[in-house]
């Protein structure tokens, strides 16, 4: 499976990622080698296989709905990059 | 005293032979004036470390110390440690300081021991020659021309170069053995769900695990003694019951059935490699075990299915570092767009963009059944194939990995190349069993590592089988002759 430029642009975009236009022909280069090294796995037949998530078959483990944690914003917001009021600041979304 | 295991610190400790603080103090010298050789340190905590073992001293004059007070480690970047930097290697979290602890470093707070600083990584764990550090790469203490593996590359090399006696690393798909089997020293990677997750920055949530890292098994039992053990903050801890692991070491061998794959000594290893294993194993088998050659027919599927599942938990793990709330924030975002993609995009190394970038396509549209679903149906083949072999053999072994330690720049133009040196590691990850790798000798000047699998929960078996062998060789007292 190759990939090209357009479907590199394309992840990229889902992924959030700034690609520099120059380097995306070595990023599909790369991401092909590695794609044609995953398609190995259709050389086999899993149809009957039930896909594996977790080592032991784990399910979520749940707790009972009791409020439990301390406020610790201030203390948790000191390292944000820009914060007013509380709130993490970004650049506007809304016009 | 940096000759000493972190066992016979503990007890020269316990005889009073030695203060913490003096100890602490020496192998802060001994960071300050030879790592620069290997780049193993990213952040060094001297005046919490001095100030823990002082008060490790005092606990101990008041009559109450635990094996691990006052006992110096170093933490993998991975760790949260509270006021201190964080970084995982990433220029992402290069100005990150952790609000908080993870739970393995509360634990070693809680039991006395002192925090030497954080040690360099594999850019977020994900690497397997500690090149990709935004910190630079590291130098195996061997052979400063060769990497020491990775991610924990930063551990393994400061243990090999007797800078600290211990260090904690994590394990996604190798990265505790494979640095422990190139730098020449022992680590383990514990069953999944034995140590907590919380704090520990999470790479792939269904593999990421971490373990202790030292030179010797003995160590590495007091080590997960401290490290293993349920905790609620962690919604994949499981709640089992930590055995004393240090209590087993000694247990005889006899009966013991070893396992080795064919799949596991064919040509693509190093002849050099084999005959190191092959040697250990005759040790083994002097001490008790027999010997039954198995198959792992699906072993070579565990690379494109491992490279599948890490990248598309990595890319949602990942997800969160978007410049907004913590980490690295791009100049001048224009819009919330630009501020995700040039965050990311300039936060990121190249490595970690790569494996975003596949886990996102995997996991797309149109695209999630060939590769996702495919590779999970994969894993449970794999895991299925480990499980009907343990129920005929104890302990499955081999080499932890098909060459010794590569140059620097050898295999980072070629990501695949790298991957390919997973082959004996990613599918202990995939099925969650436990993993360890002890030395077993040398290729050309190179410590070789001799890989032991056991069944869920046997760690306490597998470092006993590791601690039978150490005491029958000394691969794992060798030290490389710079230090």
């Amino acid at each position: 499976m190759s990939l090209d430029r357009t479907e590199v642009e394309k992840i990229a975009h889902l992924a959030r990622l700034q690609i520099n236009d120059a380097d995306i022909p070595a990023y599909a280069q790369n991401l092909s080698n590695i794609l044609a090294l995953v398609d190995q796995m259709q050389a086999l037949d899993t149809q009957a296989i039930e896909p594996m998530a977790n080592p032991h078959d784990a399910t979520q483990r749940l707790r009972a709905d009791r409020v439990t944690e301390t406020d610790q914003r201030e203390q948790l917001q000191a390292g944000a990059p820009a914060v007013e009021n509380g709130l993490f600041l970004v650049p506007k979304v809304i016009e | 005293m940096h000759t000493k295991t972190l066992a016979e610190l503990s007890r020269g400790l316990a005889a009073g032979d030695f203060s913490s603080t003096e100890l602490t103090q020496s192998y802060l010298t001994r960071i300050q004036t030879l790592d620069s050789q290997f780049n193993s340190f990213i952040t060094v905590t001297a005046d919490t470390a001095l100030a823990q073992a002082a008060a490790a001293d005092q606990r101990r004059a008041a009559g109450d110390a635990d094996p691990l007070s006052g006992i110096p480690l170093a933490h993998k970047d991975i760790f949260c440690t509270r006021g201190v930097r964080t970084s995982c290697g990433s220029k992402m979290l290069d100005n990150f300081v952790a609000p908080y602890d993870a739970t393995v470093i509360e634990k070693f707070n809680a039991a006395g021991a002192v925090s030497l600083g954080k040690t360099n990584m594999d850019e977020f764990a994900m690497g397997s020659s500690n090149e990709s550090s935004f910190y630079g790469a590291v130098r195996n203490p061997w052979n400063r021309d060769c990497v020491p593996g990775g991610s924990s590359g930063g551990s393994a090399a400061a243990i090999a170069a007797r800078l600290a006696p211990g260090a904690t690393g994590t394990d996604t798909g190798g990265s505790i053995r494979q640095p422990a089997a190139l730098c020449g020293i022992t680590g383990i990677k514990p069953t999944y769900g034995r140590v907590s997750r919380y704090g520990m920055i999470a790479f792939a949530s269904s593999l990421d695990q971490g373990g202790p890292m030292a030179r010797t098994a003995e160590d590495c039992a007091l080590l997960l003694n401290c490290m293993a053990g349920f905790d609620p903050k962690d919604s994949t801890s499981i709640e089992r019951a930590v055995p004393d692991y240090s209590a087993t070491l000694n247990d005889n061998l006899d009966g013991l059935k070893i396992g080795l794959p064919k799949e596991y000594f064919s040509d693509a290893v190093d002849p050099r490699i084999a005959t190191a294993v092959q040697a250990a194993i005759k040790e083994l088998e002097a001490l008790g075990a027999t010997i039954k050659e198995i198959s792992l027919p699906n072993t070579q599927l565990c690379i494109p299915a491992y490279y599948v599942l890490a990248p598309a938990e990595a890319s949602s793990n990942l997800s969160r570092f978007d410049g907004v709330r913590y980490g690295y924030r791009c100049a001048n975002p224009v819009d919330l767009e630009d501020l995700y993609k040039r965050s990311r995009g300039e936060g990121f190394g190249a490595e970690v963009k790569r494996r975003i970038l596949i886990g996102a396509y995997a996991l797309s549209a149109g695209y999630y059944d060939a590769y996702y679903l495919k590779a999970q149906k994969i894993r449970r083949l794999i895991q299925q194939e480990f499980v009907s072999a343990l129920n005929e053999v104890d302990i499955i072994m081999g080499p932890t990995t098909p060459h010794p330690a590569f140059r620097i720049g050898e295999k980072s133009n070629d990501p695949v190349a790298m991957y390919l040196e997973d082959i004996f590691t990613l599918s202990v990850n995939l099925a969650g069993l436990p993993g360890l790798s002890t030395p077993v000798g040398f290729a050309g000047g190179l410590p070789v590592g001799l890989q032991m699998i056991g069944n869920y929960w046997s760690e306490a078996r597998l470092l006993n089988v590791a601690h039978r062998l150490q005491q029958a060789t000394d691969w794992h007292q060798q030290s490389p002759a710079t230090i």
